[in-house]
């Protein structure tokens, strides 16, 4: 909260084939994009368990984006597709518990789109900076924490 | 075996064989127009007259289709013969009066003049039908046919009319003797020299010069045989009877241990830029035409020619095109200043022509190319830097006149110029080949922005992919010259024998386990596995994981619903923590 504006906290779970080796690019390349996703590798976005999700949001996470291969692109042939029946479901969910689902995002993001990572990040952080905080109840929330 | 005097020689041939070929044997030369050695002979030109002897009896008989008899005793020059053959040369010189190799017999004949009438003084066609025998029994289409009698016969499509049974293999024109059937590409496809095709020509070739192994092949879509069954006139002249018309494209599996991936590049094409009128001005050619027509080999034999056989007098190279463009391709191709630099160096070795290079930076990064850009820029060259607008053929000036004419910001000079030249070459750039997208999905690779395959690391691993024992080897990966290019070849060989020697390698230990205690049974993941390392253990009731199958991706153990799978480094527990982990600052 330096400076008077939020600053979201968003988790980003990249694959290791496409997504990690596109931010890796955006590195590389010195691409100036916004810090506010943290990320955690994974193999394969079809490994991104819907329980990581609820686990980064419980523990104060503003947003939490997943990125995968393209479809058809995938190391592992078809785990970007599983992550994408995930998401959907996932979405209803969130609604459930009250978490806008502008706050979860999925995005396919290539080895080569460097450029196309520095926009998703800077787009998700915008989004996520003008829907505010996220609340959640008392019971086990770490939020109220961080506001006070 | 027959044996036959021929004369005064003797020749020993086999039955069935003709005078002509009795008189090939021994080479004494016969004239003939109708003759061809893969149509059956007609003898319907009657220029290959002889006197034949046998048992005691004369006669004159046509040698093409006469066949040898035992004592036959053959005069090829007597005096009855000379007369016969000059008097159908005459009638033949009436009929085709501009059939020179009817003017040349009778050159050779000693006839001056024909005595009889001449009907048409442009006649080519001699009415000797070997077309029309060629059509039926080599190609099979039986698209032509003599029409009318008497004096007004003639060779002809049913009606005089383009014929639908005509597959226009211009066979018709090569049988023909006296140059009399003539053809056009009514498809007006671009041909640099109307009568010498850059391209390749017959249906059976040697693909390139440097072909490995050096044979021919049939291009089935052009051979003949393949459209009506007919022809194979190859395998009649074929000594070694080495041409299998039955062949069929075979695939093949091939186990291998390693993949080198070198599929190449595709020349940018540069009709996609039509304000240098690629394909609408002749003279406008791409690079790789000018290596051809500049080529020793070539349709011209090295000699550079406009398409109206004139030498030019002035040459334009355009560099760039389609590279270093953001409306086509951002990269910049590295060969093209290069070869282009060649070219002028060839230009101005070959022909008087000015030579005008058109660049936006020169690039000549490799060794001694800075040297040779020097040489050239001693040997006259003249350098403009500028990117070309467009090139048009509508003069403004006198000196405009009959050219093309270039337009180019002179960014040196601050100023627009018109360059009047009589060729233009345009250096087009380097693009991924044509099925590479393919090849990306078959062998699960990465393409990087410019869309090249993605190396695994561009300092620390340029000759390797994401996938394990797959290899990247010139233009494919990146656009790069020669000496580049067989660099990376013997780095890409080398990993690849690497890992070939030692037989095995190592698998990143991230694979899926199930825990057996906690598996239900209930084959979730079984599905799930898109490498078919998951299997269900009848005996035991839970699922197995295959190591050596299983590829680390994690699919199974986020669907499981026991909590039973894990991934070794991935484990629920250890993402959990990194997600604690990164809130605590």
């Amino acid at each position: 909260m330096s400076n008077g504006t939020f600053e979201p906290r968003l988790v980003g779970f990249l694959c290791n084939w496409c997504s990690y080796t596109g931010a890796d690019l955006a590195g590389t390349a010195r691409m100036i994009y916004a810090p506010n996703v943290r990320i955690i590798r994974v193999m394969c976005s079809g490994r991104v368990d819907p329980q990581f999700v609820l686990k980064a949001f419980k523990e104060g996470a503003d947003g939490v984006l997943i990125s995968g291969c393209h479809p058809g692109d995938c190391h592992y042939k078809e785990g970007n597709y599983k992550a994408l029946r995930r998401y959907k479901l996932l979405l209803k969910m969130l609604d459930q518990f009250g978490i806008e689902k502008e706050r979860f995002r999925l995005e396919w993001v290539s080895a080569a789109e460097g450029v196309k990572f520095q926009h998703v990040c800077n787009e998700f952080t915008e989004q996520v900076r003008k829907l505010g905080p996220l609340y959640l109840s008392k019971n086990g929330g770490k939020h109220e924490q961080r506001e006070a | 075996m027959v044996n036959l005097t021929i004369d005064g020689k003797k020749v020993q041939i086999e039955e069935g064989k003709t005078i002509l070929q009795a008189a090939a044997k021994c080479e004494i030369k016969i004239p003939t127009l109708c003759y061809h050695p893969v149509v059956e002979a007609y003898g319907a030109c009657r220029v290959c007259m002889v006197e034949v002897t046998v048992r005691g009896k004369t006669d004159l008989v046509t040698a093409c289709n006469t066949k040898v008899q035992e004592g036959l005793d053959v005069q090829t020059g007597s005096e009855r013969v000379l007369k016969a053959r000059r008097l159908n040369v005459e009638m033949l010189m009436a009929r085709a009066p501009a059939a020179e190799p009817v003017q040349e017999l009778a050159k050779a004949l000693g006839i001056e003049k024909t005595r009889f009438e001449i009907k048409d003084p442009q006649e080519k066609c001699i009415l000797c039908g070997l077309c029309v025998r060629a059509c039926e029994t080599i190609v099979g289409a039986s698209a032509i046919s003599f029409i009318e009698r008497g004096t007004e016969r003639k060779v002809m499509p049913p009606f005089g009319e383009p014929s639908e049974a005509c597959i226009g293999c211009t066979a018709c024109a090569y049988f023909c003797p006296t140059g009399a059937i003539t053809y056009e590409d009514k498809y007006g496809r671009k041909v640099i020299h109307t009568e010498l095709h850059l391209g390749p020509t017959t249906a059976i070739r040697v693909p390139i010069r440097q072909a490995v192994p050096m044979v021919p092949l049939i291009d089935t879509e052009a051979c003949i045989h393949f459209k009506t069954g007919e022809c194979k006139v190859c395998t009649k002249v074929c000594d070694r009877e080495a041409i299998n018309h039955d062949m069929q494209d075979e695939t093949l599996e091939v186990e291998v241990g390693t993949i080198i991936l070198a599929s190449g590049f595709k020349p940018f094409d540069a009709k996609r830029i039509p304000a240098y009128g690629y394909g609408h001005f002749p003279n406008v050619i791409t690079a790789l035409e000018f290596e051809r027509l500049v080529n020793a080999s070539g349709p011209t034999g090295g000699k550079i020619k406009l398409a109206d056989g004139t030498e030019p007098k002035a040459v334009g190279i355009i560099h760039c095109v389609g590279s270093r463009d953001e409306n086509y391709n951002e990269y910049c191709s590295r060969v093209c200043c290069m070869y282009s630099l060649k070219f002028a160096h060839l230009i101005k070795e070959k022909t008087s022509a000015d030579v005008y290079d058109f660049y936006i930076d020169m690039r000549c990064f490799g060794k001694g190319y800075e040297e040779f850009y020097h040489r050239l820029l001693h040997e006259g060259t003249k350098f403009i830097r500028g990117r070309v607008s467009d090139i048009t053929d509508m003069a403004m000036t006198q000196r405009e006149e009959g050219k093309l004419i270039i337009r180019v910001e002179d960014t040196l000079l601050g100023t627009v110029r018109r360059i009047p030249v009589d060729m233009v070459i345009l250096a087009t750039g380097l693009e991924p080949s044509i099925d590479h997208n393919q090849l990306a999905k078959i062998f699960n690779i990465s393409c990087s922005q410019d869309t090249f395959f993605l190396e695994r690391h561009p300092k620390l691993a340029p000759v390797s992919t994401f996938s394990d024992g797959i290899y990247l080897a010139g233009a494919c990966q990146a656009p790069r010259d020669i000496p580049d290019t067989v660099a990376q070849a013997g780095g890409a060989a080398a990993e690849a024998l690497a890992l070939a020697d030692k037989g095995t390698f190592a698998l990143e230990p991230v694979t899926a386990e199930i825990d057996e205690d906690l598996c239900a049974g209930c084959q979730l993941c079984v599905n799930l596995c898109p490498f078919t390392a998951i299997t269900y253990d009848k005996e035991k009731g839970i699922s197995v994981v295959n190591d050596a199958l299983c590829k680390g991706c994690g699919t199974c153990v986020a669907a499981c619903p026991s909590g039973a799978s894990h991934q070794k480094h991935f484990r629920d527990s250890q993402i959990f923590a990194e997600i604690e982990g990164i809130f605590v600052v």
